[in-house]
């Protein structure tokens, strides 16, 4: 089963540990949290459990159709949109148990002074592509 | 020679090194390099004995790998560099390893992979591209889960219920890839059979193809599901189906009754019906019944729930879908169904749409959607 674990840089629940951007930690701080996340992807890889992870910048622009013939509208970028997505990784695990415990260690990657952030994670189920026999 | 009956010899070779003294984890990957290289260059240069072609290079790969790590240990080479003599034995250690590789210890997915790549001789590659996940990450889960049943004894009979679940997993993943999985599991459940001839392994395979031979009639060429009342009968493979029934007549005429058995019997009463409203929904609520015995769980509950509600009325389905739990996948599917055939199209409506927020899949989800739309037309109208 598929899931996809989504960080948030703003939207979710209140954070458990309010923490300050990471722009201004440390360097080591910094070295910390990159290092436990790649070594968290590389530990589901060995574990089978891997399947894709990938990081967003923060400015997006919203586009829409403005009818034929014509360009497409743009809107933004906006500064302060109420939920803003950082990245996901996408895991395939056993059972929603073993999404939730890997979302757990992922949320307790490091952050100043070395603390578990705390951070919430929103983790989703994929649709499968595929349909069991119904009959 | 075509890829498929490549695929056939990959088990038995496996077998050859293992009787040569290989440790099955080692021989396997021998014999998946083996194979790349066999797809590779076999469409240029057929060789005249494909098995032994496979053994002598497996073998080779085998020795250079097992020379590799005693040298990197220091040490002199264990491994007799030539293969013990006499003739390679008749033996066949197939059937061991389909028990190896759905051993109880493993995990679904990884039982699954396992068998795909040693029983079903598929290379990874061709996994990970049916699973939709990188093949690094198929490597990891097929190379941990060999190390994890590496000590387990090919001698000994293993769990044949935990062998026909896997195979069942790998029929319901369908077509994905370039590997038709579901005529992977009727090929490989064939292959048991011709091993092992007991009543469920007759069982799935009846199922199996009861179930395949619908296939075309299930999905319209977008993709929309095509509910089993609605199907184009005409389409049905009659000759799959025809094979499925006797073989199922086999196995039912042994008596030993199990739940692929009563699951194919159902399936069968289906393919029997040359129209939906021909199907005799009596049996098949009989047939119910004996899986509850065999099974009682809350999917087949469900299923019975909605076959009452053929048989006696949807309000005695609903009176029977009452004790099922609503959290089981498809309950709320179920019921919007019950209650638009009872009449109540508000409630069905409603049912429809949030049975479509639960599903698990893409198609089930967009094919509840439309019933949810279909449903508030009748109410409009």
């Amino acid at each position: 089963m598929k899931y996809l674990m989504l960080k948030h840089y703003r939207g979710g629940p209140t954070p458990a540990v309010p923490f300050a951007p990471m722009d201004q930690w440390t360097p080591e701080e910094i070295d910390a949290h990159i290092t436990y996340m790649n070594d968290f992807a590389k530990r589901l890889q060995e574990t089978g459990e891997f399947v894709d992870s990938q990081a967003l910048k923060p400015e997006g622009t919203f586009v829409r159709s403005d009818g034929q013939g014509r360009p497409p509208v743009t809107d933004g970028p906006f500064a302060e949109t109420k939920d803003l997505i950082a990245g996901w990784m996408i895991i395939d695990v056993e059972s929603w148990d073993r999404a939730v415990e890997l979302a757990g260690e992922l949320s307790a990657a490091p952050g100043p002074r070395g603390e578990p952030l705390h951070e919430w994670l929103e983790v989703r189920p994929f649709l499968t592509a595929h349909s069991k026999f119904t009959e | 020679m075509n890829e498929s009956l490549l695929r056939e010899l990959i088990p038995a070779v496996i077998g050859v090194l293992v009787w040569r003294g290989a440790d099955f984890a080692s021989a396997e990957d021998a014999v998946q390099d083996a194979l790349v290289r066999a797809l590779d260059t076999w469409p240029e240069d057929p060789p005249r004995d494909p098995k032994g072609w496979l053994v002598t290079v497996a073998w080779r790969k085998f020795l250079d790998q097992a020379r590799g790590e005693t040298s990197r240990r220091g040490r002199e080479v264990a491994v007799a560099v030539e293969p013990p003599a006499g003739p390679v034995p008749d033996t066949d250690d197939t059937l061991a390893l389909y028990f190896l590789c759905a051993h109880p210890t493993l995990s679904a997915s990884s039982a699954v992979a396992l068998t795909l790549r040693v029983v079903g001789g598929l290379t990874t590659r061709q996994i990970a591209t049916a699973y939709l996940v990188p093949e690094a990450t198929m490597a990891q889960r097929i190379s941990r889960a060999k190390r994890s049943v590496n000590g387990v004894p090919l001698d000994r009979p293993g769990d044949l219920g935990t062998v026909l679940r896997v195979l069942y997993l790998v029929f319901n993943e369908g077509y994905s890839g370039d590997v038709d999985l579901a005529a992977e599991a009727i090929r490989l459940t064939r292959q048991l059979l011709s091993m092992a001839d007991e009543p469920e392994v007759a069982g799935l395979l009846s199922l199996m193809l009861l179930h395949h031979a619908r296939r075309a009639s299930r999905t319209r060429t977008d993709g929309q599901l095509v509910p089993l009342a609605e199907q184009d009968r005409s389409r049905w493979d009659s000759t799959l189906i025809a094979e499925g029934v006797t073989i199922l007549q086999g196995a039912l005429a042994r008596d030993r009754l199990g739940e692929y058995q009563a699951q194919a019997a159902i399936a069968a009463l289906h393919a029997d019906a040359r129209a939906a409203d021909e199907t005799d929904w009596v049996q098949i609520v009989e047939w119910y019944d004996e899986l509850l015995r065999l099974t009682d769980s809350p999917v087949v509950r469900l299923n019975r729930a909605v076959a009452v509600g053929e048989a006696d009325g949807p309000q005695a389905g609903l009176a029977e879908l009452a004790s099922v739990d609503p959290t089981v996948p498809r309950q709320r599917a179920a019921a919007a169904y019950l209650h638009e055939r009872a009449g109540d199209l508000d409630l069905s409506a409603q049912l429809y749409a949030e049975a479509a927020r639960a599903a698990t899949s893409l198609p089930e989800r967009d094919h509840l959607t439309r019933q949810a739309a279909r449903v508030r037309e009748l109410l409009r109208s």
